[in-house]
């Protein structure tokens, strides 16, 4: 196996020539920056892509949340199948166990804000895009978002959850 | 070349250059990929008040995805300058929207109503503000949204996030072929 010549001849190679780095802001500033921009142009923010999804018109939303979780699941695996470390050395913020029986926040929670997302027709991602695309009544609705996620943290005692 | 810089993409590129927001967030830092969880920073960074859901360290665990949505708001106003085509929307939803009214499907929302003479009729009203705060709220009580539970989670093959997006579902569902013919229709 790889892991029993890599960390002690291989890694402390690479050690001395890349030692850990310390995360840094700015990789997440050009990956949100990507993002806004293939947002924008696949339509993801677009209100009209969102209502087609929602009435099963058209297979382009349900190709762009398959492909992207595909990559992710083929991505996940392989990093843990090969344990591969963070750049940072931070822990992977993996679950370790392979079942929890869902609580009910995930199916109220992911109702009410489904609820949401047919209304405005954007998820959090697309309204901060909206934002820079200059939609000029978007601010009102990130107030409105915060003012939601602001009251839940209030009146989260009283809801149901697990 | 042109044509594909400035006009819309296709499921099959932006699909999976989105999906690889997962590894490259779990290679950099080892952190999930979410974007939800920003409202709880913003929150928790200005006007925490008393919940103890607000007492964190904002910085050390929200400082990565509030910069992110620093960039999504950049990332948005470099391709707004340069979109002009506007997305091919089926034929069917355009029939469908138009019979509610919404005749244009130009740009990326339907202007008359996403518009601060829009806001202030019941359905400009309940389709942004209600519609948003929803967002706000549901998200934080289900703990994600399309990144952090229909793309992180289930990338991570979580019951948990499965659950979510059939939620996101239901609900988006409701609001699409209960609520909108009420609210376009029904004379507000």
């Amino acid at each position: 196996m790889a892991e029993l010549e890599d960390p002690t001849q291989h890694a402390s190679v690479r050690d001395r020539s890349m030692p850990t780095k310390t995360e840094r802001l700015w990789p997440y500033l050009l990956l949100g920056i990507a993002l806004g921009i293939v947002f924008t142009r696949s339509g993801v923010v677009s209100w009209f892509r969102i209502q087609e999804m929602f009435r099963f018109q058209s297979f382009h939303m349900y190709g762009i949340i398959g492909s992207a979780v595909a990559v992710g699941a083929i991505s996940v695996q392989l990093i843990r199948r090969f344990g591969v470390r963070s750049v940072t050395n931070r822990p992977m913020e993996m679950p370790t166990e392979s079942f929890t029986a869902p609580g009910k926040q995930y199916w109220l929670g992911g109702s009410v804000f489904g609820l949401g997302w047919g209304l405005l027709g954007a998820c959090p991602g697309p309204i901060y895009v909206l934002l820079g695309n200059g939609v000029t009544v978007m601010p009102a609705a990130f107030l409105s978002a915060l003012a939601g996620a602001w009251v839940y943290g209030a009146l989260r005692h009283r809801l149901p959850h697990s | 070349m042109t044509d594909f810089l400035t006009g819309p993409w296709p499921w099959y590129i932006a699909g999976p250059l989105i999906g690889l927001s997962v590894p490259i967030v779990f290679l950099y830092s080892g952190r999930k990929w979410g974007i939800s969880s920003t409202f709880r920073d913003v929150c928790a960074a200005t006007f925490p008040g008393g919940s103890e859901y607000f007492q964190y360290s904002w910085r050390d665990r929200g400082a990565w995805r509030l910069t992110m949505a620093i960039g999504l708001v950049i990332g948005g106003f470099l391709a707004g300058l340069t979109t002009t085509d506007g997305q091919p929307i089926s034929a069917a939803t355009q029939a469908d929207l138009g019979a509610l009214g919404i005749l244009s499907v130009d740009g990326l929302v339907p202007s008359e109503i996403f518009s601060w003479s829009g806001l202030t009729t019941v359905p400009g009203f309940v389709m942004i503000i209600v519609g948003g705060f929803l967002v706000g709220f549901g998200t934080r009580y289900a703990g994600g949204c399309t990144s952090g539970h229909a793309i992180s989670g289930l990338s991570l093959l979580r019951v948990t996030s499965l659950v979510a997006v059939v939620g996101f579902f239901a609900g988006g569902l409701l609001s699409t072929h209960v609520i909108l013919p009420l609210l376009l229709g029904g004379g507000f």
